[in-house]
């Protein structure tokens, strides 16, 4: 007898003659045409019309046949529910039936016959199927609770069959208990906050009893379920882990995975100086790597998961490495695995034979593997200090192989060598250039041209190097050209003379051809930076590197707790929280581990703690590829650690960063002085580039910038202006006729929290201006220039040129009269000129210069009397509203406001970059002109300075 | 829990298909014949997710078992299932084939619906369900009352995988150690992994319930008996085996669910009640003083750019006294081999085109033994730029002993309600040691 006859029935009229033969009256021949009907079913044909036919051959004695019969309901019964009623009474009666498996099969089947009526009619026999006297009726009622639970939630919690399943956790049956418990566990998941399972120490002792009974499933249910569960103490936690462990011998590997589930999240509870905790990690071990003898499938999901071990804790499988070597014939997704499990492992220890191993797998066949082994090398490089010389080597040996995508994967793990040990390996560089022509993939270019730009000034031809890749700019992917740009950029500030000309290209490449916002906004950044600020160009782009860390391809720590949670599942293996790949409310919430009780220890000092070589600072993680942001980030724009630190640490900076993203935000809510999301901006050396170029372009550089971009710059300056600080108006310094056709005339400005000397060189020469330099005599609050003077092309005759010089208070002190007095020299190839100017005594007002209140009080009384001045500062028309505000732009905050006899008071701090504070009290009356002011000061002398800013600022 | 369970052949015909949950569509059928089976690439993992939906998957012969879900199941559990749902199949009907799915589609219909109750995975064991599924359809009609309630409470019942009741005339049991040695050798001869996974597969043929106690020399127990002062197992426990080793480590071992684990874990003993027929007792595994049977010694030599000589020397490192089996050298040969001479001592050596390999084949080898093969391959000029991979050399054989050193000391059987005891049992042990994946680099 052979059924395979039924799947090749493919006549014409074939239902006609299904519906003949369903109604025949003998017995066998009906059994044959339902075989056929569930033949077709399985392949796909649509049988639905022979509905009524089939439930009429429900009501037999033969139980194949009902079997089949009720296979076909499953399946149709949605898409016919008026005549699915029919098999109702059929049901009902099976249900009462003196066979258990009769009746289990009745009850099984109704549960997933998903029609409303026919779910109506299954209550009453389910309630009499969960106190049923044979196990195997009851443990097939408990599931079919969870079924109808899927079906209409509602009503089995008004029927109260959550409490009847409840009660069958203490069944005398194992199964029973195990199936409850599954039945209970997924109602729970779709009522996170109900206490539905009601896990308490009694139920969890019957639940470890049952664990030692049951089948191998019913283990499994009843671990993952035991596994949600939180114990009280530590105590606790250790006795179930005692009944848990004997699991971990089980032949079943989802038994033992779950059972690692639960031991791994109940050991955060251990105390770790516990005996008990160490024998515990120990017995860890070697179930972990019995799994991998297990079939292919299996290894991949215990891999997935034991990836997750090893970062959440490393010791346990620090002594395994060998088992995770590479077998010829292991599947593909089996060897990318264990290449992974095996960097995360790679120490000092065993440095040497991963390496050989690695080696190895770089001439394999499989080319994901390969490039994965490739790029292992240069991890264990960046991971093992001591291996990084043999790495590289290795490396080279592999270019050397010229094998196409083994020469690119290298370049790329090169790069990271190189941020991880800067200046080492450079000797390597012309071995890379030589295969500069081989490289077709984005990655591999962009690692190329990274290089090419950070070692510019070691490599004789770079600017032809780059020159190549510029040809083909429009044609290069986003990275490649981001990287082209940067490179070009740093090749320029270390070789300014010789690539003017491929910076320009590049530039206007970046700014203009290009459609890509990113590119557009890195273009337009670099070339403000250059064009206003050379010396913090230098700063931002050539700036020195964090190193990179060891550990790379970190779960972030969060998730990876949530996933430990989730050993054995999906989530495991998709190293996702499940929120991530389940629809609905299933598997939403989410699980976090115990935090540990016994000591006072925190969850994560034993990793820290007790693993070697891993550092304490928070590992940074090597940007995936296509991330521009972060690469944008890391590579380019660090905060600068060469030289003093700007004088005002936050606001002002994050105002600049701000105005860059948000478009003066501040300006339209009215409201300077709390910077919001100043964070945006990213890095305040973007903040303060950008704050500081009002428009400032040089001739040559606006020219081919077209008006749109214009309204792009009047945006960032424009915005920033009132309620910047105040800045006077230009005003001549250096007269041409003084310095042989060179007129300067400039201003000071507090730009972001940086100081800028802002200057108009105008050539009234007949001749071309070049070199010019800059330089201050020794000054009362140290001012220096931060850089030198950037004017990077020459000055022809009757052409203008602004230059921002941003200036730092960290050189040598003197005192001057007046106090603000600064005598400058310039030099340019004709002579050197001197000249002075003061400047605003405001501009060294810092931001973080508003005093506490109570302080503020204290120190008004402790400065001496002596040491008050009195001003009267005429003819200002504001309100103390509108005063205040404007004062405050240039840092001057008010602290208190007092009204007395229709005048006001305002109290005013302000702080000077060299520490010294200034107290003011400003009185203003109603329709009064004339303002009083009286200063304190512990430095007196500034008072007459200040008191010169305050007019200046309210009048203007 | 899984959602639906579909079978394909080869082809992507769908020959099972059963649906548990509501989530799971006809349409999944079709998303895992598009997405996986006619995918014209490797299979880069067994699980995989499409829209939303995960499939997992494994491959019997070209019969394709695929589960399928849309929650966060137990991925393990899953794929335990499908291993489980092939042994039952095989069980029941022999190999999984395409042939052999569709004479019995009713049949599997049948025991999924039995196995899996929306989509948890239910009582398993073959021995319980043969009681109540068979191939001529299902018993239940004829049985008496007594016979239901023994199938369903040995179906639900702590000791699932065995009925009551069974009687034999002659109470006799099969021990079966076999391991399988597993080596990757540096071309220096350096041993750079090397384990042994083995099972003990047992047959027995015992009435009614009996207790069985099984002891080997674990080095755990041994060391915890020598320190109690009894040792008087000691002198009568070699059952046989290659080597004198007293005791050995064993890395980690996995049971069969009828072994009581907590009393493994307390006591260390192995106690438990047998199914009737064979199963797989338990499992092993060991990486101390493994004996490895053979030695492979390769010496690869290129000539120029079209010719490589090889020689390969293999050595038997065991007692003289015993003879090793199916002997297999396979030396892999480059893509582009025009033509080889092989010139070996003993055995046949033959060059297949089709599996780019040399293989020398040797019936019987003695212990203390070495042979040799030389072989010199013709290689076509080729422009590749890349190197041959030069995969390693692999061996197969069998060896009459158990390379991890295990010997079985004692298997007791105790059954207090039937009048025969531990002495008239017959009981055969036998050690069979295998080759795993043994391979040396070149």
């Amino acid at each position: 007898m052979t059924d395979s006859k039924y799947f090749t029935t493919t006549k014409k009229g074939e239902i006609f003659e299904l519906k003949a033969e369903l109604n025949s009256d003998k017995k066998e021949k009906k059994k044959e045409a339902v075989k056929k009907v569930i033949a077709s079913m399985t392949v796909g044909k649509d049988v639905s019309a022979l509905f009524p036919d089939v439930v009429n051959c429900m009501q037999t004695d033969n139980l194949e046949l009902k079997k089949l019969v009720y296979l076909y309901l499953m399946n149709y019964a949605k898409s016919q529910p008026d005549m699915a009623i029919m098999a109702v009474n059929t049901f009902v009666k099976d249900c009462e039936d003196p066979n258990p498996l009769i009746r289990a099969l009745a009850v099984r089947t109704m549960g997933c016959i998903r029609v409303d009526k026919i779910t109506e009619y299954l209550c009453e026999p389910l309630r009499k199927c969960l106190k049923d006297e044979d196990p195997y009726v009851r443990k097939t009622a408990a599931v079919c609770v969870a079924k109808l639970h899927d079906i209409n939630a509602q009503l089995v919690e008004d029927q109260g069959f959550l409490d009847t399943l409840k009660d069958l956790i203490s069944d005398s049956n194992p199964m029973v208990v195990a199936n409850a418990v599954a039945a209970l566990s997924e109602i729970a998941e779709s009522h996170p906050n109900s206490n539905l399972l009601d896990l308490n120490p009694q139920t969890i002792n019957k639940l470890l009893t049952a664990l030692n009974e049951c089948t191998e499933w019913g283990q499994i249910f009843i671990l993952d379920c035991l596994a949600n569960y939180t114990p009280r103490d530590d105590r606790e936690s250790q006795s179930i882990c005692e009944r848990v462990t004997p699991r971990l011998s089980h032949a079943n590997s989802a038994v033992v995975l779950s059972a690692v589930k639960v031991l791994m999240k109940f050991m955060e509870m251990l105390p770790k100086d516990l005996d008990y905790y160490g024998t515990l990690l120990k017995k860890l071990a070697p179930p972990l790597v019995t799994l991998l003898s297990a079939e292919p499938e299996l290894q991949y999901v215990a891999l997935r998961n034991i990836n997750l071990i090893v970062q959440r804790r490393p010791e346990i499988m620090k002594h395994e490495m060998k088992v995770f070597f590479v077998k010829y014939n292991d599947p593909i997704y089996v060897k990318l695995e264990k290449l992974d499990i095996m960097i995360r492992l790679a120490s000092q220890a065993n440095i040497a034979q991963v390496l050989a191993e690695l080696k190895e797998y770089a001439t394999e066949v499989d080319v994901d593997f390969v490039r994965k082994a490739v790029r292992a090398i240069g991890r264990c490089a960046i991971k093992v200090e001591q291996s990084a010389e043999r790495c590289v080597s290795t490396l080279l040996d592999l270019i050397q192989t010229k094998v196409n995508y083994v020469v690119q994967e290298a370049i790329v793990v090169i790069k990271d060598i190189f941020r991880k040990y800067p200046n080492k390996y450079e000797s390597v560089i012309a071995t890379l250039c030589e295969n500069l022509d081989s490289l077709d993939e984005p990655e591999a270019r962009a690692a190329m041209i990274w290089i090419v730009g950070e070692y510019a000034e070691r490599i004789d031809n770079a600017d032809e190097l780059l020159e190549s890749f510029l040809e083909g700019f429009h044609d290069e992917s986003t990275q490649v050209q981001l990287q082209l740009l940067t490179a070009i950029v740093k090749l320029f500030l270390k070789k300014p003379t010789e690539t003017q000309e491929l910076v320009q290209q590049v530039l206007s490449l970046a700014t203009q051809d290009s459609d890509n916002p990113d590119l557009r906004d890195r273009g337009y950044i670099y070339w403000r930076l250059l064009s206003t600020d050379p010396v913090a160009a230098k700063e931002v782009v050539l700036a020195e590197k964090p190193l990179i860390s060891e550990e790379t391809d970190l779960i972030e720590p969060t998730l990876l707790e949530e996933l430990i949670c989730h050993i054995g599942t999906l989530a495991s293996v998709y190293h996702k929280p499940p929120s991530a790949f389940v629809e609905g409310s299933r598997g939403v919430q989410h699980k976090r581990l115990p935090g540990s009780a016994g000591s006072g220890e925190s969850v994560d000092s034993p990793e820290t703690t007790s693993t070697a070589g891993v550092s304490d600072a928070p590992p940074a993680v090597i940007p995936s590829q296509g991330d521009l942001l972060g690469d944008l980030l890391n590579l380019d724009l660090t905060p600068t650690t060469a030289g003093p630190p700007p004088p005002a640490p936050s606001s002002g900076m994050q105002l600049g960063g701000m105005d860059l993203l948000g478009g003066g935000l501040d300006s339209l809510m009215g409201d300077e002085s709390e910077p919001l999301g100043g964070d945006l901006g990213g890095t305040p050396a973007i903040g303060a580039g950008f704050g500081a170029a009002p428009a400032a372009l040089p001739a040559s550089f606006s020219a081919p910038v077209s008006g749109g971009l214009d309204d792009l710059f009047d945006l960032g300056g424009g915005v920033g202006m009132p309620m910047g600080a105040y800045s006077p108006p230009k005003s001549v310094w250096l007269p041409a006729m003084k310095a042989k056709g060179l007129e300067i005339s400039g201003t000071f400005a507090r730009r972001a929290g940086v100081i800028q000397m802002e200057m108009t060189l105008t050539n009234k020469a007949m001749s071309v201006m070049t070199d010019f330099a800059i330089q201050f005599n020794r000054n009362s609050f140290g001012l220096s220039p931060a850089g030198p003077l950037q004017v990077l092309t020459p000055l022809s005759p009757n052409q203008s040129i602004e230059v921002a010089l941003p200036l730092n208070t960290s050189g040598p002190v003197m005192k001057m009269d007046p106090l603000n007095n600064l005598q400058v020299a310039v030099k340019n190839n004709i002579d050197v000129f001197y000249f002075s100017c003061q400047y605003p005594i405001s501009m060294l007002f810092v931001e973080d210069g508003k005093m506490e209140r109570q302080i503020f009080l204290a120190t008004w009384k402790d400065i001496p009397n002596d040491n008050e001045s009195q001003f009267q500062i005429k003819d200002c028309h504001l309100s103390s509203d509108a005063a205040s505000n404007k004062l405050q732009g240039s840092n001057i905050f008010t602290i208190a406001k007092r009204t007395v006899d229709g005048q006001d008071m305002l109290y005013q701090s302000m702080k000077l970059t060299n520490g010294i504070w200034v107290l003011a009290e400003l009185r203003i009356q109603a329709g009064n002109p004339n303002y009083t002011i009286s200063l304190k000061c512990r430095a007196a002398e500034v008072s007459q300075c200040v008191f010169q800013s305050y007019e200046a600022v309210l009048k203007n | 829990m899984i959602g639906g369970l579909f079978i394909y052949n080869h082809k992507g015909e769908v020959l099972i298909s059963r649906v548990y949950r509501d989530d799971i569509g006809r349409n999944a059928v079709d998303a895992f014949r598009v997405n996986v089976i006619h995918a014209r690439q490797q299979v880069r993992s067994p699980v995989t997710n499409i829209a939303r939906t995960s499939f997992f998957h494994v491959k019997r012969s070209n019969i394709w078992l695929a589960a399928v879900t849309k929650q966060n199941v137990n991925a393990a559990m899953v794929f335990e299932f499908l291993y489980k749902m092939c042994d039952v199949m095989t069980a029941y009907f022999g190999k999984i084939s395409e042939e052999n799915i569709k004479n019995n589609f009713v049949l599997i219909y049948e025991l999924l619906d039995e196995i899996l109750d929306f989509g948890y995975p239910q009582n398993s064991e073959t021995g319980a369900l043969k009681t109540f599924i068979t191939q001529q359809g299902i018993k239940g009609q004829l049985q008496t009352k007594e016979e239901q309630s023994q199938i369903t409470s040995q179906v639900t019942g702590q000791i699932g995988w065995r009925r009551e009741g069974i009687k034999y005339r002659r109470n006799e049991l099969f021990l079966d150690v076999l391991e399988s040695v597993n080596l990757l050798m540096s071309p220096q001869g350096q041993v750079l992994s090397a384990h042994v996974s083995g099972r003990v597969v047992m047959k027995s043929y015992l009435s009614g319930m009996p207790e069985c106690k099984f002891g080997m020399n674990d080095k755990i127990v041994i060391d915890k008996q020598g320190k109690g002062g009894a040792t008087d197992d000691a002198g009568k426990s070699d059952l046989g085996g290659g080597s004198g080793k007293q005791s050995i480590a064993i890395d980690d071992c996995t049971f069969h669910q009828c072994v009581r684990l907590s009393k493994f874990d307390s006591e260390r003993s192995i106690s438990f009640i047998p199914p009737d027929g064979e199963y797989e007792l338990m499992r092993y595994r060991t990486t101390k003083d493994i004996i490895l049977p053979f030695r492979v010694i390769p010496l690869v030599r290129e000539v120029g750019r079209t010719k490589l000589e090889v020689k390969v020397v293999i050595k038997s490192n065991f007692k003289p006294s015993l003879l090793a089996q199916k002997i297999e050298v396979r030396i892999p040969t480059p893509l582009n081999t025009s033509g080889v001479q092989v010139i070996c001592m003993k055995g046949k050596a033959k060059y297949k085109a089709s599996e780019n390999a040399i293989v020398w084949k040797i019936k019987r080898m003695a212990g203390m033994k070495e042979s040799q093969i030389s072989a010199e391959i013709e290689l076509l000029p080729t422009n590749d730029k890349k190197k041959w991979a030069r995969p390693p050399i692999s061996m197969n054989f069998e060896v009459p002993f158990a390379p991890s050193g295990l010997k079985v000391r004692y298997l007791k059987v105790f059954e207090s309600k039937l009048n025969y005891s531990d002495h008239d049992v017959i009981k055969w042990v036998r050690y069979i040691g295998r080759s795993g994946i043994y391979e040396t680099r070149c």
